[in-house]
């Protein structure tokens, strides 16, 4: 049984089709982009998968449970269990330090653990910084700092939106290797992006225009590995 | 960690390196925790203010005879009914026909202090008499008989000529008395001449009967009713009355000034709540985002009003205990100022003012937290 099936997936604002007809499968411990111009449908996909919004028809399982007809409060609490969220504008906490906010997302799941949060901060590299504010921290070490708290409550699935766009290369890469790492630990991985070197290092590509399907492309040499075109 | 530890934590967070912006919303709410509580101090410091003022006008209380005898003695049993802490001044008067330069001059035998006391709005040019055969004379008397301080008369006094034995020769007593001070009142005292109770006995011959004495009371009108009632049942010999045109008067003023300060400190509540309201709608505003995150990351809508609520109650903590400290310093600034004299501190006020605070900024920040777990995630982490 996969992790997450979409099936039939509408998404409609009056004439507007966000999401037309959308099928798809994710299996556990895969690790699948989603791409396509402004407009495709990347973040009404992205928000249903992640909770945040139900599709107007159609069918999302979430191991197995159809979690397009949960209420908000249901919702809420799959979200806190069973999803790791990873922003492109990082959406951390300003006044609260690296291991704080780590820390808040054990706090809303079960119990703040500041030693196994110094240690998620650890496998992102950011140990030494955990007592720094969010404004004492580049860029890159922003989004670590995401993916440590996406991380800290061993979530189903984690969901990136556009986790490299406000990223230089360097940083881009550490990233992508953070999810290299994630996805040989067995974490399903689902990464909205638009661009297209951040998208080739999945395993599967899907490509959407207009709120439909256009395109899925399987990574045949998947190394999980960034190279950067010159 | 425990979820509580975290929960202070962030609070505290929010609060200390969030300076800039607490500092605003801690502003108005120490502000308005500072009238409110030096308001309230006021309302209730008014009475007692109000009333050592009210003692300006004098005597409050009279006692007369209900027998024939009324002695000092019947006066001190009478003022023995009355709390010590209340009894600004007792003044006891015998009055004796007496004569100057063989004219005939009312004379008032009374304690000088007590009559310094209970009126205090009597203004003595010299001094007041001190020691025994001094004399203080209403100005009525002193132009009358073209009298100055620090000369001397003699004032004489014709014993009862009824219980004088047949053929008996009745003559007048008298002393010389040093003038020390000319009254002047404005009223009917100016038309007297006053000395000690011990002068009058040595000019009459006899220890003499009171005549009214005059008292003055610091208490409100119920606790003088309640006094006078004590007296008039407990004190047989004596017959208490109040002073109504005092009484009532200083009823109606302390009654309308508090109803002023009440009426004050109602609208510096509400403007209080709107005050806090509004910078709780802003701080809330600008942590759009924030709520968005929370709730993104799997924060319950309780979740989000417990935490915003323990910041806005520790706030109006923090707010409660400046506003306690400078509210009795603003109470104190407007009395000394205002009535010249220093206020009491209740300390029952700082605990209310803490509470009444919290659940100022508690209520206030209500409904702005419970419009902020409405708030959805979704479009908040957008991007934008």
């Amino acid at each position: 049984m996969a992790l997450l099936e979409l099936k039939n997936i509408y998404k409609i604002y009056g004439e507007l089709h966000a999401l037309d007809n959308v099928s798809l499968k994710v299996e556990k411990g895969e690790w699948v982009s989603i791409m396509g111009p402004s407009g495709s449908g990347k973040s009404t996909m992205m928000n249903i998968i992640g909770c945040m919004d139900k599709p107007t028809k159609g069918e999302v399982l979430l191991d197995g449970v159809d979690i397009s007809k949960e209420n908000a409060k249901n919702l809420t609490a799959i979200r806190r269990d069973k999803i790791g969220l990873i922003f492109q504008q990082f959406h951390l906490v300003n006044y609260l330090t690296a291991v704080e906010n780590v820390m808040l997302a054990q706090y809303y799941h079960s119990m703040p653990d500041e030693k196994e949060a110094m240690e998620a901060l650890e496998r992102v590299g950011l140990a030494d910084r955990a007592k720094h504010l969010p404004s004492q921290l580049s860029g890159g070490e922003q989004q670590r700092v995401c993916v440590a708290r996406a991380l800290i409550n061993y979530p189903e699935i984690i969901l990136a939106d556009e986790p490299t766009g406000n990223l230089d290369e360097a940083n881009e890469a550490v990233v992508v290797d953070l999810f290299h790492k994630l996805h040989n630990e067995g974490t399903t991985l689902i990464v909205v992006t638009h661009d297209p070197e951040v998208a080739e290092v999945a395993q599967r590509t899907l490509v959407l225009r207009s709120g439909r399907l256009a395109k899925e492309v399987v990574n045949e040499n998947f190394t999980g590995q960034i190279h950067f075109n010159e | 960690m425990t979820k509580r530890k975290m929960f202070f934590r962030m609070i505290v967070a929010s609060l200390m390196r969030r300076r800039s912006r607490m500092l605003v919303a801690l502003l108005s709410i120490a502000i308005g925790a500072t009238v409110l509580s030096g308001l309230v101090t006021i309302y209730y410091d008014v009475p007692r203010q109000m009333g050592a003022e009210f003692r300006n006008y004098g005597a409050n209380m009279i006692f007369t005879a209900a027998d024939k005898d009324f002695t000092l003695e019947d006066v001190n049993q009478g003022a023995a009914q009355i709390s010590k802490s209340d009894i600004v001044g007792i003044a006891p008067y015998r009055y004796e026909n007496v004569r100057i330069n063989e004219s005939p001059v009312v004379a008032a035998a009374t304690d000088m202090e007590g009559a310094k006391a209970a009126s205090p709005y009597w203004s003595v040019d010299g001094e007041w008499p001190s020691a025994p055969e001094q004399l203080l004379v209403g100005a009525n008397v002193a132009e009358s008989y073209r009298l100055k301080t620090g000369s001397y008369i003699t004032v004489s006094y014709t014993p009862d000529l009824e219980s004088a034995e047949d053929g008996e020769v009745v003559q007048d007593n008298f002393i010389d008395f040093e003038i020390t001070g000319i009254l002047d009142t404005g009223g009917s005292e100016e038309d007297y001449v006053y000395m000690s109770l011990e002068d009058m006995e040595k000019l009459t011959g006899e220890a003499g009967n009171i005549d009214v004495a005059e008292l003055s009371i610091s208490a409100q009108s119920d606790q003088l009713t309640a006094y006078m009632n004590k007296i008039n049942s407990n004190v047989s010999t004596v017959n208490a009355r109040l002073v109504k045109r005092v009484t009532a008067s200083e009823t109606t003023v302390l009654t309308k000034l508090q109803a002023l300060v009440l009426l004050v400190t109602i609208v510096v509540l509400a403007l209080t709540m709107i005050c806090v309201a509004t910078t709780m709608t802003a701080v809330v505003a600008e942590r759009r985002k924030e709520i968005g995150l929370r709730k993104a990351i799997g924060a319950s809508d309780g979740s989000i009003i417990k935490e915003f609520m323990g910041e806005s109650m520790l706030l109006g903590f923090i707010g409660g205990v400046l506003g306690s400290v400078l509210g009795f310093i603003f109470a104190q600034e407007v009395s000394v100022n205002v009535f010249s004299s220093s206020i009491s501190f209740k300390p029952l006020l700082v605990p209310i003012t803490i509470i009444v605070s919290i659940a100022v900024t508690g209520l206030s920040s209500l409904m702005p937290v419970k419009s902020a777990t409405e708030i959805d995630p979704a479009l908040v982490l957008k991007g934008e």
